[in-house]
């Protein structure tokens, strides 16, 4: 089970949380403008990264608040934990090792 | 290469010669330079294609490349479950397909790949679940495919262990039951196929990554490099399953595909106990016997997209509350090991078995939690659409481009199973 850190609660078990998929995915702001393909790409289509992978989860059986996080599909390892609207952190060099110690058991 | 047929009369004989003399069912090529048509995926639906090409499509100079063992992937780590009891007319034609190439398979192959049709029944626990299989068992019948509605003595009378007192959390109030559909052992579909693929002389090369997809000056697949060196082929087919968005992103074609664990786990090996393949969606239980006398057991998928090939322990617990309250007898049973694999999932929940917008790239992807069932079928439509550069009729409306043009074949929502 992942130990997930909300921002505003601090580290709790993934039991409540709810997962929300790929982060920063902006709704377009003229649906109506766009051709099928690019609704379709909005829809649809996720990147599925495998690497680091940024995420929204929902602290849905606590705060309720959604916040996004860094972590690396190919070891779960969570690289950082931030709030809805701030910029996704850049990480110190490329393939730096995991500094928190949030891994799944 | 010559290779031994088996029979009944050939394995006493082996039997009594103290098995030896018995020789690799596959050889271990090195790769050639150049191929008619690749294979990126040696597991069940990958090797099935190669088979199927060479054998009803007449190309002979073909190769599998399999990044790990062949069979190593989730068909080696799937529940085995063989149905297709789906709703909507496209996935019951390519599900029965299925199930139609799986009755003879062990005799196609001259290699047993323990199908048994010993039935799937699935639980039905609200007045919805009733509703919604009752839905199914017509829709079934209309389309050709066995599916009956079972009261709850009926299925108690056909799965005796099943409990079908009031008194539980979720009541078993009725079922629906396909008889066709059983399960068949995981690894023999994997290595049966690779066994009659490479007597029609299939390269099956294992150990062999793909890290990147060359595209001629028009835009067409001209040559994989792999780890083992650069092959070349015009037609290359990709059955990489969690692992196809990573192969498609070496060609830029984007892939509405999320990669999520999804984990099982056996039992203790015990007598046979358990004559059928028993379903729960409501509560989330899958279980049968394997003939080693295993409980096989499937559990759902974690929440998160993870490409590690494990998940997190409460996605079993939970499988196993369902499993002991459905099954009293089986609470003191140990549980042996659980593993995970990793799926990769479309929006609809159907797959995509289709030409990609790079000429000479095909894809077959999107089977989710339930592509094992498919594989025959998957192979065998797969191996027509890059043999012919267009899709079979049973395939023809799996693309990708469904979801641009709105026509979703959507078992996500009509599914009988929790994905």
């Amino acid at each position: 089970m992942l130990l997930i850190v909300c921002p505003y609660c601090g580290k709790r078990p993934e039991i409540e949380f709810a997962y929300g998929g790929q982060a920063h995915l902006a709704r377009p702001n003229q649906p109506s403008q766009l051709d099928d393909q690019a609704w379709a790409e909005f829809l649809y289509m996720r990147t599925n990264t495998k690497g680091i992978y940024a995420e929204r989860w929902r602290h849905s059986r606590g705060c309720g608040r959604f916040f996004n996080a860094l972590r690396d599909t190919t070891t779960d390892h969570f690289l950082a934990f931030y709030k809805t609207g701030e910029a996704q952190p850049t990480l110190l060099g490329s393939g730096a090792p995991p500094t928190p110690r949030e891994s799944a058991t | 290469m010559s290779r031994q047929s088996f029979s009944g009369l050939s394995l006493i004989w082996r039997s009594l010669s103290n098995h030896r003399g018995w020789q690799p069912q596959w050889r271990k090529p090195e790769p050639k330079a150049r191929y008619d048509a690749i294979i990126v995926g040696g597991g069940g639906h990958g090797l099935g294609a190669a088979y199927y090409l060479a054998k009803e499509h007449g190309l002979t100079n073909i190769a599998v490349l399999e990044k790990g063992w062949i069979g190593g992937g989730n068909t080696g780590r799937n529940t085995t479950i063989i149905r297709s009891n789906y709703l909507f007319n496209e996935s019951a034609a390519l599900y029965d397909h299925s199930v139609k190439l799986w009755e003879n398979l062990s005799q196609a192959l001259n290699y047993n790949v323990m199908f048994s049709p010993r039935g799937v029944m699935m639980l039905a626990h609200t007045v919805h679940d009733i509703q919604v299989f009752k839905r199914h068992v017509h829709a079934n019948r209309c389309n050709g495919v066995d599916n009956e509605w079972l009261e709850p003595a009926e299925a108690k009378e056909f799965c005796p262990p099943l409990n079908i007192e009031g008194n539980i959390r979720y009541p078993v109030l009725g079922a629906a039951l396909q008889r066709r559909g059983g399960t068949a052992r995981h690894d023999a579909v994997a290595w049966g196929y690779a066994r009659a693929a490479d007597a029609l002389g299939v390269d099956i090369i294992e150990n062999c990554e793909v890290t990147g997809i060359r595209r001629d000056a028009s835009g067409a697949v001209d040559a994989l490099e792999t780890t083992r060196g650069v092959i070349q082929s015009r037609k290359v087919g990709v059955s990489a399953a969690g692992h196809t968005s990573v192969i498609m992103a070496l060609a830029g074609v984007h892939v509405p595909l999320e990669s999520y664990p999804l984990q099982a786990l056996v039992s203790e090996p015990v007598k046979p106990v358990f004559p059928c393949v028993v379903m729960s969606n409501t509560i989330h239980a899958y279980i049968s016997q394997s003939d080693k006398g295993e409980l096989v057991i499937g559990a759902g998928t974690d929440a998160y997209t993870s490409y590690t090939q494990r998940g997190a322990l409460h996605i079993n617990t939970h499988t196993l509350d369902a499993i002991c309250e459905l099954f009293p007898n089986f609470r003191r049973l140990r549980m042996l090991r659980n593993w995970g694999g990793i799926v990769d999932v479309t929006p609809d929940r159907s797959p995509i078995i289709a030409k990609t917008p790079v000429p000479g790239l095909y894809v077959n992807c999107g089977w989710g939690t339930g592509g094992f069932k498919a594989t025959p079928g998957s192979a065998h439509v797969f191996a027509w659409t890059i043999a012919r550069d267009e899709p079979h009729p049973i395939n023809a409306p799996f693309t990708i481009e469904r979801f641009r043009d709105g026509y979703l074949i959507d078992e996500a929502a009509a599914a009988a199973v929790a994905h």
